[in-house]
């Protein structure tokens, strides 16, 4: 998504280029575009756009990709965090 | 539902393709957030149109709305649609929670004896679902194999038509203004507790002063407060979402804070009538802190932002979120006294 960027620097996206078979399944999985298959491997293109979803990793054939999977909802992370402290909250959706 | 369609394991359900009265009402409802999360199907095999066994098979989530875009999308076509136990959730958020998941998917498909009734052995699954579906591990347990469809069920028809493979426009999410819009009702209603909550606090703070309290000056005090609540509810819950990619910065929170300073200052124009600086600013920093705070709440109902980066505009925001709210307080309780 082009015309939407969020903040850069903090994704937890890593790719383990040795380990890459380059079948092409994070490419096909990624909502983002955030990467591209060259020469038979993998490439992230666009590490910043990458927003952890977690598909990428989850179909990966030989573990080559890591992300800290989550989802992008203050709401759910305050309520994880009162969670933390006792206090008793729902989260979102 | 339009009767039945005889398979190899009894009749199954034909849904209707088209979108009746109860089904508009029932999303214009859902999309305000009312009985919104108990707006579901049940889960299990349905047909669209009239499938055989060489019918390609969608599989959805068993929110309404889901279901319905769904069918409606394949409208003029023979298909198998599987419905997941999503709890009534929609694909992606259910895909990100684990519902919409592997072990849910090859019980799916074992429950519904879809092997007895199509000849191949491929299902298509949105997208979005490879947050959750595994799909070697579907092949192995089930020997079904997953492909992975478009983002959009609007896309489905183009998908089909292209032998099942999509291009890059329908693997990608979109979040344009008729997108963002539509969630503005849901976002005011999932607010409703919490704002009910503060009404009663502004007026109560509103009507201190040099004689303790007084109801003249809690109600032309507290009027006063409301009414930059609601410029703060404006700048965050309407014209974040509207204006998304145009406010400046990348936080959330700070989107909401450029949003809130512009429904602030509005408001401190409109006033009808005068007011201390001291109030002035109170009023001006409450709909921005207001705003802020909802602008960064946004982030959930957004389709690319990072868990990471969430964290990390909440660790700076949420404390002087709390030191301007802390501010303005003590600005509205000492004005009157000084």
């Amino acid at each position: 998504m082009e015309n939407f960027r969020y903040i850069s620097g903090v994704t937890t996206l890593a790719l383990e280029h040795e380990l890459c078979i380059g079948c092409g399944m994070c490419s096909l999985v990624c909502p983002q575009a955030v990467f591209l298959i060259k020469d038979n491997k993998a490439r992230i293109v666009d590490l910043d756009g990458c927003m952890e979803c977690g598909a990428c990793m989850t179909n990966c054939p030989v573990a080559a990709l890591t992300v800290n999977p989550g989802t992008g909802c203050a709401a759910l992370i305050i309520g994880r965090w009162l969670n933390k402290v006792g206090i008793n909250a729902k989260g979102c959706c | 539902m339009s009767g039945f369609v005889q398979s190899a394991i009894g009749p199954v359900p034909v849904v209707a393709e088209t979108s009746s009265t109860s089904d508009r009402l029932g999303t214009f409802l859902t999309r305000l957030g009312i009985n919104r999360n108990r707006y579901l199907v049940a889960p299990g095999l349905y047909a669209v149109g009239q499938p055989d066994s060489d019918a390609p098979v969608i599989v959805s989530a068993n929110y309404k709305l889901s279901f319905d875009i769904v069918r409606f999308a394949l409208s003029g076509r023979d298909a198998w649609l599987l419905v997941l136990d999503t709890c009534g959730i929609n694909v992606w958020c259910a895909a990100g929670k684990g519902t919409f998941s592997t072990k849910e998917l090859v019980q799916r498909l074992r429950l519904s004896g879809l092997e007895q009734v199509i000849s191949h052995r491929r299902v298509i699954v949105p997208q979005l679902g490879a947050t959750g579906v595994d799909a070697r591990e579907v092949k192995k347990q089930s020997g079904f194999s997953v492909r992975y469809g478009p983002v959009r069920a609007d896309d489905l028809p183009r998908y089909l038509d292209h032998d099942c493979t999509g291009d890059e426009a329908m693997r990608m999410v979109s979040f344009s203004l008729r997108e963002r819009a539509v969630l503005i009702p849901v976002e005011f209603y999932l607010l409703g507790k919490v704002f009910f909550l503060l009404i009663p606090f502004l007026f109560i703070i509103s009507g201190i002063g040099p004689d303790i309290w007084s109801f003249e000056r809690a109600y032309h005090r507290g009027l006063l407060m409301f009414a930059a609540l609601i410029a703060g509810l404006a700048g965050g819950l309407i014209l974040v979402p509207l204006l998304l990619p145009w406010l400046p910065g990348r936080a959330f929170a700070f989107k909401g804070l450029i949003s809130g300073a512009g429904c602030g200052a509005l408001l401190l124009v409109l006033l009808a009538y005068p007011v201390s600086t001291l109030q002035q600013i109170a009023l001006f920093l409450g709909a921005v802190v207001v705003s802020s705070y909802l602008g960064m709440n946004f982030t959930g109902a957004s389709p690319f932002t990072s868990p990471s980066g969430v964290e990390w505009e909440m660790k700076r925001a949420i404390p002087l979120q709390v030191l301007t709210a802390i501010v303005v307080i003590v600005l509205w309780i000492t004005a009157p006294l000084v």
